[in-house]
């Protein structure tokens, strides 16, 4: 069984409990200037949603450039992106795409 | 301050039969709400981090244990199906849960006076999750009953979390032909459902839509690698230029709304604040119980 990654966990529990910490044990550090706290209020929605895009719109294959693709994958996630954003449930939209997908390829599609 | 021993009062009033242990039963009928969007949300995690990343049980384990954070350990599935060299993962995680660092500092003054090893504990806990749902506890019962928090941090979102990761992480492996069952469609829907969780006003939307063009365009030309690092980067710096009088802000990061729209979309605690309080007040020292 890989442990390969456990490594990175350790990392990213360093990059993480510092920010979670800081407030509780050093009271006052966490007045950041408001335009670095406008910008961590923005990092989220743009991560997250570079790599949904690039996860459904950028096909990578072994040996060749990537390339841009819309398949049975994007459609099912843009009918999630819908839904999430309709219902704000996001179990709700992933059930949504999980389904498109399965019954489209059910059909022969994609 | 004074606004709090008011609190104190508005929670006594919804509560006068009950007092604290009536404040308790509904936290924790709040919490179970959030045990089944965490559980599910853990399972479709556990897939993904299987079919994306090749997770093993073991790593996926010690990454819910250690990094305890939904969005980050989705966006390393991510980094890592995408190639990114461990660096920019760490980097990238930063940068994704340095919102912790207004829920920590929102959270704090509930601590005063606690051990310094339980208010490090206590720190390693705090998720969306659980600020969300103790600081409704703090303002229903007016008081730092830290019963709250625990209850929050360990039974509602610790445990439902890591047990559903490894469910899922299991189950992926057993499913020979993913695609089949819409697997490979979790991950990117998740993303994105979670960036719309995110978007409390017009900023965060063009932030969101730079960050996908961006990442998208440079994907293209760089690799996926740098595209995803160049969107999280670029799409925060051109939503910082739309002007503060139409942003259109709704909540604000490290208020209660905030939590509860970046981690369960569709939940609503027991709110008692307007939407645009960023930092709430701990009650008067004087109106504080002691611990039951």
């Amino acid at each position: 069984m890989s442990t390969e990654f456990i490594g990175l966990a350790v990392l990213m529990f360093a990059a993480t409990y510092p920010s979670r910490a800081v407030g509780l044990l050093v009271p006052g550090i966490h007045r950041l200037p408001r335009p670095a706290l406008d910008y961590l209020q923005l990092v989220g929605p743009a991560v997250l949603s570079a790599i949904g895009a690039v996860a459904v719109l950028v096909r990578v294959p072994e040996d060749g450039a990537p390339t841009f693709g819309v398949g049975v994958d994007s459609i099912a996630v843009l009918v999630a992106l819908l839904i999430t954003t309709w219902r704000r449930n996001l179990l709700f939209g992933i059930v949504a795409a999980v389904a498109i997908a399965v019954i489209a390829r059910a059909v022969g599609l994609g | 301050m004074a606004d709090a021993g008011v609190e104190a009062g508005a929670a006594a009033d919804a509560h006068p039969s009950g007092g604290i242990r009536a404040a308790r039963r509904q936290t924790i009928l709040d919490g179970i709400g959030i045990i089944v969007t965490a559980a599910g949300f853990g399972f479709v995690y556990g897939l993904a981090a299987r079919e994306d990343a090749g997770f093993s049980p073991v790593e996926v384990v010690a990454m819910s244990t250690l990094v305890f954070a939904g969005a980050a350990q989705f966006a390393a599935v991510g980094y890592i199906a995408a190639g990114l060299a461990w660096p920019g993962v760490v980097i990238l995680t930063a940068l994704l849960n340095a919102r912790h660092i207004l829920y920590s500092a929102s959270i704090a003054p509930w601590f005063a006076g606690r051990s310094l090893p339980l208010r490090a504990i206590a720190a390693h806990l705090l998720t969306d999750e659980a600020y969300a749902l103790s600081m409704a506890h703090f303002r229903r019962t007016g008081r730092a009953d830290l019963w709250g928090y625990w209850f929050a941090a360990i039974a509602v979102t610790f445990i439902p979390w890591n047990l559903a990761t490894l469910a899922g992480v299991v189950v992926g492996g057993s499913i020979p032909e993913p695609e089949q069952f819409g697997i490979d469609v979790i991950f990117p829907a998740a993303m994105l459902g979670l960036a719309v969780g995110l978007i409390t006003g017009r900023r965060e939307i063009v932030a969101a839509v730079v960050g996908a063009g961006v990442g998208v365009g440079v994907s293209l030309a760089l690799g996926t690698a740098v595209g995803i690092i160049a969107g999280g980067v670029i799409g925060p710096a051109v939503g910082m230029l739309v002007p503060e009088r139409i942003a259109r802000e709704e909540a604000p990061l490290g208020s209660t709304p905030s939590a509860e729209r970046y981690s369960m979309p569709g939940t609503r605690l027991g709110r008692t604040r307007r939407p645009d309080d960023a930092m709430p007040e701990p009650p008067d020292s004087s109106s504080e119980a002691p611990e039951p």
